[in-house]
């Protein structure tokens, strides 16, 4: 019992963290219809600019948590977000009109690119981070317990703060409203005036700021990470996407929490050397029986 | 069904989330006629189409193509979801699964009826001639061996394919561009060699979508000569969908008229012309208003 | 385009360098300009600055470049896409039809000068041949992203290991079963998927090659995880390449009475995968004529026509995903053969990056440029070992640069034209 419930405290928090993931690749997709397959690496980048962050503030003798965190905060979801730019503009915009085949293998070559270049820049070994917060609360349940880490309870409320501002900005504001258009009917809105090229950009560099939140909660919270931890994360936030319905935006959190929780309760009660196969197993069967996923709408035809 | 009637439309409803496109249709078309299938914009004519064409699965009513010595359910054909009785009866389920697995608009073609599409889709990075063979892939000697022993049946199969292709870029008048990309022939040519791709997969039933959309006068009436051809020489029914109200007069033997998804009235074009509710919906007129199409 | 001589901007030039420059410096400056150390770091501004100089030259350059009336003709050149595909006229011969002939003459002479290394680089690179034309089959012709491809090379490979390990089965056996059961697994993974559209269908075949080399790492009770196994050598007519054969067999250079050499086992498997490989470039090259090899290209031009023709899109596509997942197989049991050792670490994501890049290099649907292509991104690497970090950082380049200026690979497609002849209808 007391597994059952650990394995859905830790669940939680991983979805979350899939679905802050998730929200880069269904905004895109909804906007252009792509997958950007290098999404998983700019979260990987973003593990990377947060361990320099944290040790560069260190240098500077800032050791206070509030101040090194909220700095760490805004100084990777700057720099992630100003690649979520570049990459548009180097390996997406050039292509915009071409073939779905030559925009994904775009991407992926883009992938390829920034795991390598990471690689070569910060060597290959594994990295990691200092312990900035530490303890838990404890819940006694029968004759275990189950502990809820501070680190946890951070990732969740930081996410679901990004989460809840993010749907401000597209519910309320002028820039969402744009974004919106431009996602039902690109041609429409650029008729209309919008620079729909602009808003493209501003949908990667949001989709790269979520990645980066994500970024820098993992980091914190397992400190570890090297240059290919952007691929099966990057995997799993898809799935997500695909499993509350890709271009929904609450189906990126619905997706990321449910997969999240039912993958840790498949590690946590069955096996967790099968924990990815059952997680690339759940998108293939969900691709196969519901592609529009929970929350997304069926794609008719056009004949 | 009368043996004489090649296609046959019961209570076809078709709906798109809440919108109703099609509201209980019903038409029969004669074997070797050519029909036409008018109305004004947004009536549900090329929703009608596609579900014939086993494209949209219809909501609801019967579509039966009798063509090819059998009779087929377009609606069957395209899988539909499993009935509480077919648990028990285990021929019904086969069936079912069978279609649900391997169903799907294909074999509506291969019953018999082909279409050509109202925004041209050829094989546009592919020869004119190569489009003319795909769509001959059914009677083509398909062995994977004897195709890459390269024997004797196999290239007597492929000569007769070429000459079929030949005959038909002859009938639409595209001969000396066989050997061009599809996608560098004008509107014209594309429209026609559409047309003569969907004769090459033999049918009995064509449907052609807006053939006429954007052609000028000249090969307008070079249309209608060979929508005469396919009739008179090949037995050939033919169903249209067309805006030219001058082209349908002239070639049609028969005229179904939709109106919001629904027929309001089918019969010869001498008929459909002075139809006062066939011209209250193309004019917007009142009932009983003289007007003439 | 008017011929007015055109003036260039300076100003803007200027300014378009310096905000790259900017960016470069917010992109590169941590990670390039930072290296961590455990939880301390190693300021590196010098190849930092590098970089930057680098990025605004290159676009100070560019801006200048396009300005001119060259540049603009060169981009108008490439913004518009058509291009490529041409139709030859009936009765064309190929300059190929001399190459080949002299190619296959001194393909036979390779083992014989070659040195034991440059013949196992070339063996590396044919291996990859028989990989590119599998994927290009599935992706250039049949237009199907497959991420996954690596997955039917890996149960090649394993299927050699696994049969020899568990039934006793040599190389020859496997090689045509392995060929089989990697078609099996294409069409098992295949039929549910091919219903999907392309982008999901590449998830769903990244997902799938992943499962595989999980797998295959999990399940060491069959498998023995990540430490591998060991795969069987090619025999010659019963004859072991082997210094001592095993039981019941004569090693091949007591038959022929020559001194041992390792060698004679990479010319043996180096014949056999050359024979391999001409057989399938011809059986491609068929089936491209065919109409099978019609119906994938009709496929991938447009799927609703090829329905409103009767065509069953997913057998169709079913087809292009077997042969090229057998295609696949084929090359794993060589690699095992020839590495003589299979472990999960070789049939990694970047496995089938590097084949759908030796795909796109190529040319999507060109078999000449496919086999250039794994030539080249196979045996340079191993010239340029000094190069070798930066090995994936190029392919990553290439696919984007390849994408952006010529997507249909560098080798031009062609079709073939017919005579014209009397239309004859039975």
């Amino acid at each position: 019992m007391d597994i059952i419930l650990q394995q859905l405290v830790n669940g939680l928090s991983l979805g979350s963290v899939y679905g802050l993931i998730a929200i880069g690749y269904t905004m895109v997709y909804g906007i252009i219809g792509m997958i950007n397959f290098a999404h998983g690496d700019v979260y990987m980048v973003s593990a990377y600019v947060t361990a320099i962050a944290i040790a560069l503030l260190s240098f500077f003798g800032i050791e206070s948590f509030p101040v090194v965190i909220l700095g760490t905060l805004i100084f990777t979801i700057f720099v992630t977000g100003v690649y979520g730019w570049v990459i548009e503009r180097v390996a997406y915009r050039p292509l915009r009109g071409s073939s779905r085949l030559s925009i994904l293998i775009s991407a992926i070559g883009m992938s390829l690119i920034l795991q390598n270049y990471v690689q070569i820049s910060q060597g290959a070994k594994q990295q990691g981070v200092p312990t900035l917060l530490s303890g838990a609360i404890r819940f006694d349940v029968g004759d275990g317990f189950v502990q809820l880490t501070y680190m946890k309870l951070f990732i969740l409320c930081a996410s679901f703060i990004g989460m809840g501002v993010l749907t401000y900005i597209i519910q309320k504001t002028k820039l969402g409203r744009m974004c919106r258009a431009t996602q039902q009917d690109p041609k429409m809105a650029s008729i209309l005036g919008i620079d729909t090229d602009k808003i493209i950009s501003t949908v990667f560099v949001i989709g790269a700021t979520m990645a980066a939140l994500a970024g820098v909660l993992v980091t914190l919270d397992y400190g570890g990470f090297d240059f290919y931890v952007g691929f099966i994360i990057g995997i799993k936030a898809f799935t997500a996407a695909v499993l509350g319905g890709i271009g929904s935006l609450p189906g990126a959190m619905l997706g990321g929490i449910i997969l999240g929780l039912s993958e840790a309760l498949f590690a946590g009660l069955i096996s967790s050397d099968y924990k990815d196969v059952f997680s690339f197993s759940l998108l293939v069967i969900i691709l196969i029986f519901r592609p529009s996923g929970l929350l997304g709408k069926p794609e008719v035809e056009k004949v | 069904m009368s043996q004489d009637s090649i296609l046959k439309v019961d209570n076809l409803v078709m709906h798109f989330g809440g919108i109703k496109a099609l509201n209980d249709v019903n038409f029969e078309i004669k074997r070797g006629s050519v029909s036409a299938l008018i109305g004004p914009n947004g009536a549900g004519k090329t929703t009608v189409f596609n579900c014939l064409t086993g494209f949209y699965k219809a909501t609801g009513g019967n579509i039966m193509l009798d063509a090819c010595g059998k009779t087929t359910s377009v609606i069957q054909v395209l899988g539909e979801p499993f009935q509480a009785s077919d648990f028990l009866n285990p021929v019904a389920f086969a069936k079912r699964l069978k279609y649900k697995m391997f169903g799907g608009s294909h074999l509506v073609n291969r019953a018999g009826l082909s279409r050509t599409f109202q925004n041209i889709r050829l094989f546009k990075e592919m020869s004119v001639v190569e489009n003319l063979l795909v769509a001959q892939h059914m009677r083509a000697n398909r062995s994977l061996i004897a195709g890459i022993l390269n024997t004797k049946a196999y290239k007597k199969s492929e000569e007769e394919a070429l000459e079929r292709a030949f005959y038909w870029l002859g009938v639409v008048d595209l001969k000396d561009f066989a050997n061009r990309l599809a996608g560098e022939l004008s509107y014209g040519q594309q429209r026609r060699l559409e047309i003569a791709r969907a004769m090459c997969t033999n049918p009995e039933i064509v449907c052609l979508d807006e053939p006429a959309a954007g052609l000028n006068p000249s090969e307008t009436e070079a249309l209608t000569k060979m929508i005469r051809v396919l009739r008179d020489q090949h037995n050939t029914t033919v169903l249209l969908i067309e805006h030219d109200m001058g082209m349908v007069m002239n070639i049609s033997d028969y005229i179904v008229v939709l109106d919001h998804g629904e027929v309001i009235a089918k019969g010869g074009p001498e008929d459909i012309k002075s139809n006062p509710k066939v011209i209250a919906a193309y004019l917007g007129a009142e009932e009983g208003e003289e007007v003439t199409l | 385009m008017s011929q007015a001589v055109v003036s260039i901007n300076y100003k803007k030039s200027v300014i378009d360098a310096v905000i790259a420059g900017l960016l470069a410096l917010i992109v590169f400056g941590p990670i390039v300009g930072i290296v961590l150390d455990g939880y301390d770091f190693n300021a590196e501004p010098e190849r930092l600055m590098w970089i930057v100089l680098t990025v605004m030259a290159g676009r100070l350059a560019a801006s200048v470049f396009f300005q001119t009336s060259k540049g603009a003709a060169f981009l108008y050149k490439h913004s518009s896409k058509e291009e490529g595909v041409h139709v030859l006229p009936p009765g064309h011969k190929s300059k190929l039809r001399w190459i080949i002939p002299l190619t296959i003459v001194i393909a036979l002479l390779v083992p014989f000068i070659a040195s034991k290394y440059i013949l196992t680089v070339v063996i590396l690179g044919l291996i990859y041949v028989l990989l590119g034309l599998g994927l290009n089959i599935v992706v250039g012709l049949a237009g199907l992203l497959d991420l996954g491809f690596v997955g039917f090379y890996a149960i090649g490979a394993y299927g050699l290991a696994l049969g020899y390990e568990h039934l006793g089965l040599g190389f020859w056996s496997m090689l045509p079963i392995s060929a089989i059961i990697a078609a099996i697994f294409g069409a098992i993974l295949g039929f549910p998927v091919l219903r999907m559209h392309g982008d999901y269908l590449a998830i769903v075949t990244l997902g799938f090659g992943e499962i595989i080399r999980l797998v295959l790492t999990n399940w060491t009770e069959v498998t023995q995880g990540p430490n591998g196994m060991n795969a069987p050598l090619p025999t010659f007519f019963g004859m072991e390449f082997k210094r001592r054969a095993s039981e019941g067999h004569v090693p091949f250079h007591e038959f022929f009475g020559i001194p041992y050499s390792s060698v004679y086992k990479y010319i043996f498997i180096y014949l056999v995968l050359l024979l391999v490989v001409l057989g399938v470039l011809y059986v491609k090259k068929r089936l491209t004529k065919m109409p099978i090899g019609r119906a994938w290209e009709a496929l991938r031009e447009d799927e609703i026509a090829c329905r409103s023709l009767g065509l069953n899109h997913v057998l169709v596509k079913l087809s292009a995903f077997m042969i090229g997942a057998s295609t696949g197989g084929l090359a794993g049991v060589f690699f095992a053969t020839y590495q003589g050792f299979v472990n999960p670490s070789s049939f990694t994501f970047f496995e089938s990056a590097l084949i759908l890049a030796i795909v796109v290099l190529g040319g999507m649907g060109s078999t000449l440029g496919v086999v250039i292509a794994a030539f080249v991104l196979t045996v340079a690497p191993e010239l340029l070992r000094e190069f070798a970090d930066y090995r994936v950082l190029a392919f990553g380049m290439l696919m984007v640069l390849m994408m952006i200026w010529k997507p249909r690979g560098l080798v031009r497609m062609t079709r073939t034209g017919v005579e014209q002849r009397e239309g004859n209808v039975k």
